[in-house]
C-alpha cells in the first residue's frame, strides 16, 4: 500500500510469541488493518523496520516465507534498546512495521539446481525465509543441504523446525556447535561452520550456496566454498549494516556507492568483491 | 525561463519583507548573535545581518530541519494510535540572504530525498520555500565555490538573486516561476533595471582545484594513504556535518512524555563512531580515518556516481567550524594532485 509519508509504519498485532533460544524470540504478526494485510506482499530476502512506539525502530529481515500467507514473522535477539523493548511484549500487544525493503533472493534463477544453505547463530532467520520458500517449491530443486551452527546447543534457533528438516528425506541437515558448546546428549557435529563445511564437502556442480552468519564466519566460509569449486556468482549472502530509514536516505548502510538497503541486502560474492568491505 | 532583471532599493526590500510577513509568510534571514550568524525568523529587515561571508549554519533547515516530526503516537488502553505529520501545516517560507552556493546545496538534498522513494516531508517543505539569495561581494580563504562549478553570482537554485550594486541598491534577477510570483505580488517595490554590470560587484573566488579531475581520482582513492594522514587530528565531533548544506544523513528517534510521543528524524554525522556501530559490537567503519574517507568520498565519489551530483558546494563551512582546523579544500587539492 502506498503511503505518502514514507516513514509511516503498519500497525501489527502480535499473534504468537515463540521462545527460540536464550534471549531469542519469534513474533508471528498480523496487520491490525486487514485491508493493509490483504494488499501486502513481499519476497524472500527482504527486510523491515520493526518498532516499539516510544523506543524506536530496529532493522531485521522478515523471517517467514512468502509461500506461507496470512502473517509475517520476525526473529530477534534481545540486544539493544528496541529489541529489549520488543522482548518485553507478548501476545495481543502491538508493534510497528515498515517494509518490505531491499532486494530478494532470485529463487526463480535457481530452479533446477542444488541448494546449499550455510548459517551461523542468529543468522538463520534470514535464511529460514528462503529455506521454507524453497522447501515449499521442493520439486523445483535438486539436492537441498542445510548446514547450521551455533555457539552452543542452547543457542540453536528454530529447534522444532530443525527437527522437521532432519526428518525430511529430501533434506540433508548438518548441525554443529562450536567446540565446548556441546552437551552430553548432542548428536550433531562439533566444530566451527567452515570446518564442518570442509568435512561435509558438498558438490559444487550446479549448486547455489547461500551463506549468512557473523562476519567472522563468512570470512572463513568463503575460502572453503572456493576450494569446493563454488564460483563467486554461485555464492549468495545477505548483509545487515546498521540502518535507520531502510530506503536509501539516511546514509548509514552505505558501503562505497552501494546502498545495502536498496541494492541489497542480498549480494553474490562476485558483487561483494566490487565494493569496499565496509560491512 | 529567461532571467528578468529589475532593481530593488534597500528601503523597498525592507517593505517587501513587511509585506511578506503581512501575508503570513515566515521570513528567515541571517541574524547575528555574538560571533555566529543563523537563519532565523525576522519581522523587519533591521533584524537581518549583512555582516557575513557565509552564515554559520547553512539554510538547509528550511527544508530539512535539524529535528523534524515524522509521526505522533499514543499508547492507550485500546492499543496504539498514531498519525503521520500533516505537511499542510508547514508555513510558506521565504529564505532571504542565502548565498548562491547555499542555493545550489539543495540540489544534493533533493537528489538524496528523491532518487528512489520520494520524501514527502522534505519535498513539501521545499515546495513552500522561496529563496531570495544575495550574491557574494567578498569571500574568505575557506571559500571554494568556483572549484565545484559554482560562483559568487550564480543564480542556480535561487528564485530571486540580489546583487548589491552602485549606491547600495540591489540588482534583482528573477530566476524562477516562484521568484516571478513573489516579484509580481510585491511589484510596487521593484523598479526598472539600471543596467549595472553585475560582474563588477562580485567577489573574486580563486579556483583551487578542478572538480572534473578530482572526481575520477576520488573514485580510485579508497586505499590511498591520504585518509589516515588527513584524519590524524580529527576528533570526530561532527561539527562539519552539522554546518554542511548538503549533508543529509539522519537518525530516527522516539521521544515520549507519559503515554504520548513522537518519532522524529534528526541530523546525524558519519563522523561519529556510533553512526555505523552494529548492536553486536561490530563496526564497519571502526576508525576515524575510515569515517573521514566516507565523508569525503560520499560527496566526491559516491554521490557523483549514484546521484549525478557532487555533494559539495564549496561554502567552506566545515573548515570554518572545525575545532582542529581540518581544511577541506586543502585536502581536496591534496587528493586531486595525489
Amino acid at each position: 500500500m502506498y503511503k505518502e509519508n514514507i516513514y509511516l509504519p503498519y500497525l501489527m498485532n502480535i499473534e504468537r510469541v515463540t521462545e527460540e533460544a536464550p534471549f531469542v524470540k519469534t513474533f508471528r504478526l498480523k496487520f491490525a488493518n486487514e485491508e493493509e494485510g490483504k494488499q501486502f506482499t513481499y519476497k524472500t530476502g527482504q527486510f523491515g523496520e520493526w518498532s516499539v512506539f516510544g523506543e524506536g525502530e530496529s532493522t531485521f529481515c522478515i523471517a517467514s516465507a512468502p509461500t506461507r500467507e496470512g502473517y509475517i514473522e520476525c526473529t530477534f535477539r534481545q540486544a539493544g534498546r528496541v529489541t529489549s523493548a520488543l522482548a518485553s511484549l507478548g501476545e495481543g500487544d502491538q508493534i510497528g512495521f515498515r517494509g518490505p525493503y531491499g532486494n530478494v533472493f532470485p529463487i526463480e534463477e535457481w530452479y533446477g539446481k542444488s541448494l546449499l544453505f550455510i548459517a551461523g547463530g542468529i543468522a538463520l532467520p534470514p535464511m529460514r525465509s528462503v529455506i521454507w520458500n524453497c522447501l515449499d517449491l521442493r520439486d523445483k530443486f535438486k539436492d537441498i543441504t542445510i548446514l547450521y551452527g551455533a555457539r552452543a546447543v542452547k543457542d540453536l534457533v528454530y529447534k522444532q523446525e530443525l527437527e522437521a528438516w532432519k526428518n525430511m528425506p529430501d533434506v540433508n541437515l548438518h548441525l554443529t556447535v562450536d567446540p565446548g558448546g556441546e552437551t552430553p546428549e548432542w548428536k550433531g557435529e562439533v566444530g566451527f561452520v567452515p570446518t564442518i563445511l570442509d568435512k561435509v564437502a558438498p558438490a559444487s556442480k550446479d549448486c547455489i550456496a547461500i551463506v549468512c552468519g557473523p562476519p567472522i564466519m563468512i570470512k572463513f566460509t568463503f575460502p572453503v566454498l572456493e576450494k569446493l569449486g563454488f564460483a563467486d556468482n554461485m555464492v549468495y549472502t545477505t548483509l545487515e549494516n546498521r540502518m535507520k530509514c531502510g530506503i536509501g536516505k539516511c546514509g548509514r548502510c552505505n558501503t562505497g556507492s552501494v546502498y545495502i538497503c536498496k541494492d541489497g541486502p542480498v549480494f553474490t560474492r562476485e558483487q561483494l568483491k566490487g565494493i569496499p568491505a565496509e560491512y | 525561463m529567461d532571467i528578468e532583471r529589475k532593481l530593488i532599493k534597500r528601503a523597498s526590500l525592507g517593505k517587501l519583507v513587511e509585506q511578506l510577513r503581512a501575508e503570513g509568510k515566515v521570513v528567515l534571514a541571517p541574524k547575528k548573535k555574538k560571533n555566529v550568524v543563523f537563519f532565523e525568523p525576522i519581522n523587519t529587515i533591521d533584524e537581518m545581518s549583512t555582516d557575513y561571508i557565509a552564515t554559520t549554519q547553512s539554510p538547509k533547515a528550511a527544508a530539512f530541519p535539524k529535528s523534524d516530526r515524522i509521526l505522533k503516537f499514543e499508547n492507550g488502553k485500546e492499543g496504539i494510535k498514531f498519525e503521520g505529520q500533516p505537511t499542510s501545516v508547514y508555513p510558506e517560507t521565504v529564505v532571504l540572504g542565502l548565498r548562491p552556493c547555499d542555493a545550489t546545496g539543495f540540489d544534493s538534498l533533493t537528489a538524496i530525498f528523491n532518487w528512489d522513494y520520494k520524501d514527502q516531508l522534505y519535498n513539501d517543505r521545499l515546495a513552500k520555500t522561496t529563496f531570495i539569495g544575495i550574491s557574494c561581494a567578498s569571500c574568505d580563504a575557506y571559500c571554494f565555490c568556483t572549484s565545484v562549478k559554482g560562483g559568487p553570482g550564480n543564480t542556480h537554485g535561487t528564485d530571486i538573486l540580489l546583487t548589491a550594486v552602485d549606491g547600495g541598491d540591489f540588482l534583482a534577477e528573477i530566476v524562477s516561476e516562484k521568484g516571478k510570483k513573489l516579484a509580481v505580488s510585491g511589484q510596487q517595490y521593484f523598479e526598472a533595471d539600471s543596467g549595472a554590470d553585475k560582474e563588477k560587484f562580485l567577489a573574486n573566488v580563486p579556483v583551487k582545484f578542478d572538480v572534473d579531475t578530482l572526481v575520477p581520482k576520488a573514485q580510485n582513492s579508497f586505499e590511498s594513504p591520504v585518509w589516515l594522514e588527513q584524519s590524524l587530528r580529527c576528533i570526530g565531533c561532527g561539527a562539519c556535518a552539522y554546518v554542511c548544506p548538503t549533508c543529509a544523513c539522519f537518525d530516527m528517534q522516539d521521544e515520549t512524555t507519559g503515554s504520548k510521543g513522537q518519532r522524529v528524524r534528526c541530523w546525524d554525522s558519519c563522523g561519529f563512531g556510533l553512526f555505523t556501530l552494529h548492536t553486536s559490537g561490530h563496526n564497519p567503519r571502526e576508525v576515524q580515518s575510515a569515517r573521514w574517507r566516507q565523508r569525503v568520498l560520499h560527496k566526491f565519489s559516491y554521490m557523483p556516481e549514484r546521484l549525478n551530483v557532487v555533494g559539495c558546494i564549496g561554502c567552506g563551512r566545515c573548515s570554518r567550524a572545525c575545532p582542529v582546523d581540518m581544511n577541506l579544500s586543502e585536502h581536496l587539492v591534496n587528493l586531486a594532485e595525489a
